[in-house]
């Protein structure tokens, strides 16, 4: 490898860490994400310059990366930010995909020369991207609803699972053996179905972490290949990716008072997160948009819950017109962001800020959760889990631990609902029967705005 | 220092780094972050790249042109929804900025 070759490599390499450290501030993300786009195009221009590399098929090639680049442009585009995460699962599957042919190439090409240790690292790039794809795959589904978001469990699937795990490392054994191109196929498969049965039982409102997880699982198999290809500008950006990917699904499981290993395996042992999901028939206090109206157009303090109801609602931009009219007649106004608010950590920040709310008014919860005793209403849009009080105080519950927001100290607490079923978490919020407690149900768009008009006639 | 020493050397300190430059993310940002991340490990298109460009054989050829479109996807769409996202944070203060003062001075 020429030397100018390596330098780029490096820098490129550098690239990336100074991206991820970007992405990592506000005020540098952009910056990062770009500077980390600059050093990804580079380095892949890099074999086009390389003279003594020979590169054959380049019109090819270029026409393959032209159709990607379409594919990729289209999807980011077009996407819904509420469909935000399962366009980034989908984007991480393909990067596994790619990551498990290109070994398979490189083993066909030069497995015969290889020594035991790239094999092992042959065979880890074919299993583990099998398993981010077809993972990937099934969390893009599950989040597209065209399959049911709920733990997919059937009697033996811990055994196929098990069996299908113990098959790959004894087929990975013989791979580095005897290099043969069917062990590498036969891998490929069982990754892919690996991939299936280790994210069918997780159910909806994990399936954030098993992105985020697969995500660190692509980083590993990319660096993986890229020792197998003896290429340092994917060892290091692949070893960065796993290591902070890995980072991140724990800050994110941490965030939700989960540990990984209860969401990958919790519905195998029947504590999964997804409970019952039953209606209880409780008495509750409702009330029509008029009497919310009058709650809200005297209170002095008020802060808006939103969760993901009020984005699959596309009410964000009602919320917004309401919080607006409430801050013209007088009245202090704050939305409160649980950290795992929406489907991915953040997402809610992403979605209110695409309908123009000022970024002052997002408040993280640990700065808000000491103003809710001085609040007058509390409004709760399409959420439920984040302000349980059961996560508090009762150990039996899947999200006991989890921080929530402390909704149930203010004075009054409004929930717009479009039925009493549960949240994600799939258990019952004590608060909905709490006497301080109105319930307003509907649809969040079609409630947010009569809601809007009853404030406005006050 | 032989070969595998020097690939274990970048591998562990690589991790090391990868951890080191996350370690005060805000939560906020962890959707940003992990759709950048993820465009990152998109540059397995160098790989497929090197590869295809390498071979001679026909099914090969195929199937490296599948993976060169794969990491392609995965590459530009994912430094383009992570930017897409992140204008979201700056275009507000921006927008604010321009519609007070007016003079489209952005110092």
């Amino acid at each position: 490898m020429p030397t100018w070759v390596q330098l780029v490599f490096l820098a490129c390499g550098v690239c990336f860490i100074l991206a991820l450290k970007g992405l990592s501030g506000p005020k540098t993300a952009r910056n990062g994400n770009l500077l980390g786009a600059a050093g990804a195009v580079v380095a892949c221009a890099v074999p086009f310059f390389w003279g003594d590399l020979n590169l054959k098929h380049v019109p090819l090639i270029l026409a393959a990366i032209l159709v990607g680049t379409v594919g990729g442009v289209y999807g980011a585009r077009t996407v819904q930010m509420t469909q935000m995460p399962q366009m980034v699962a989908l984007f991480n599957g393909v990067g596994g995909g790619a990551a498990a042919l290109v070994a398979l190439l490189e083993l066909q090409e030069n497995g015969e020369y290889f020594d035991w240790f790239p094999l092992a690292a042959t065979a880890f790039t074919i299993v583990v991207g099998s398993v981010s794809f077809a993972g990937s795959v099934v969390t893009f589904a599950k989040l597209q609803e065209l399959m049911t978001s709920r733990p997919v469990v059937f009697p033996g699937l811990p055994v196929a699972f098990g069996g299908s795990f113990v098959a790959a490392v004894v087929l990975s054994v013989m791979l580095v053996n005897d290099p043969q191109m069917w062990t590498g196929i036969v891998l490929g498969l069982l990754g892919l179905l690996i991939g299936m049965l280790l994210v069918l039982p997780v159910g909806g409102a994990d399936v954030p972490i098993v992105i985020s997880l697969l995500n660190a699982f692509t980083g590993l198999t990319v660096a993986a290949g890229g020792y197998v290809l003896s290429n340092t500008v994917l060892l290091i950006a692949g070893t960065l990716v796993g290591a902070s990917g890995t980072f991140l699904t724990l800050l994110m499981a941490n965030a939700m008072g989960r540990s990984v290993a209860n969401i990958l395996f919790g519905a195998l042992k029947g504590g999964s997160t997804l409970g019952g999901g039953e209606v209880s028939d409780r008495p509750v206090k409702s009330a029509g948009p008029e009497d919310i109206a009058i709650l809200l157009g005297y209170a002095e303090r008020v802060i808006m819950v939103p969760g993901y109801g009020l984005a699959v609602a596309q009410a964000q931009h009602t919320l917004r017109e309401l919080v607006d009219v409430l801050i013209a007649r007088g009245t202090h106004v704050d939305y409160a962001i649980h950290p795992v608010a929406g489907r991915m950590p953040g997402h809610m920040n992403v979605l209110l800020a695409e309908a123009q709310v000022p970024y002052e008014q997002l408040i993280e919860m640990d700065d808000i959760n000491s103003e809710f005793k001085h609040t007058d209403v509390v409004l709760v849009v399409g959420a439920n889990d984040v302000v349980n009080p059961a996560a508090r105080t009762t150990p039996s519950a899947p999200i006991y631990g989890m921080p929530i927001l402390n909704a149930d100290e203010a004075k009054q607490v409004v929930f717009l609902k479009r039925s009493m079923r549960p949240g994600f978490a799939g258990i019952e919020n004590e608060l909905l029967f709490d006497p301080k407690t109105t319930l307003l149900f509907g649809d969040a768009k079609d409630t947010l705005s009569k809601l809007l008009a009853a404030v406005k006639a006050l | 220092m032989s070969e595998p020493i020097v690939w274990l050397t970048i591998f562990i300190l690589s991790i090391f780094v990868g951890i080191e430059v996350i370690s005060k993310v805000s939560s906020t940002l962890h959707t940003p972050l992990m759709s950048g991340a993820n465009a990152i490990h998109g540059i397995i298109l160098l790989g497929a790249i090197l590869v295809t460009g390498s071979t001679d054989n026909n099914l090969a050829l195929v199937v490296g042109l599948i993976a060169i479109v794969l990491a392609a996807v995965n590459m530009v769409g994912g430094f383009m929804v992570t930017d897409r996202m992140l204008q979201m944070f700056v275009r507000k203060p921006v927008k604010k900025t321009a519609a007070t003062d007016g003079s489209g001075e952005t110092k």
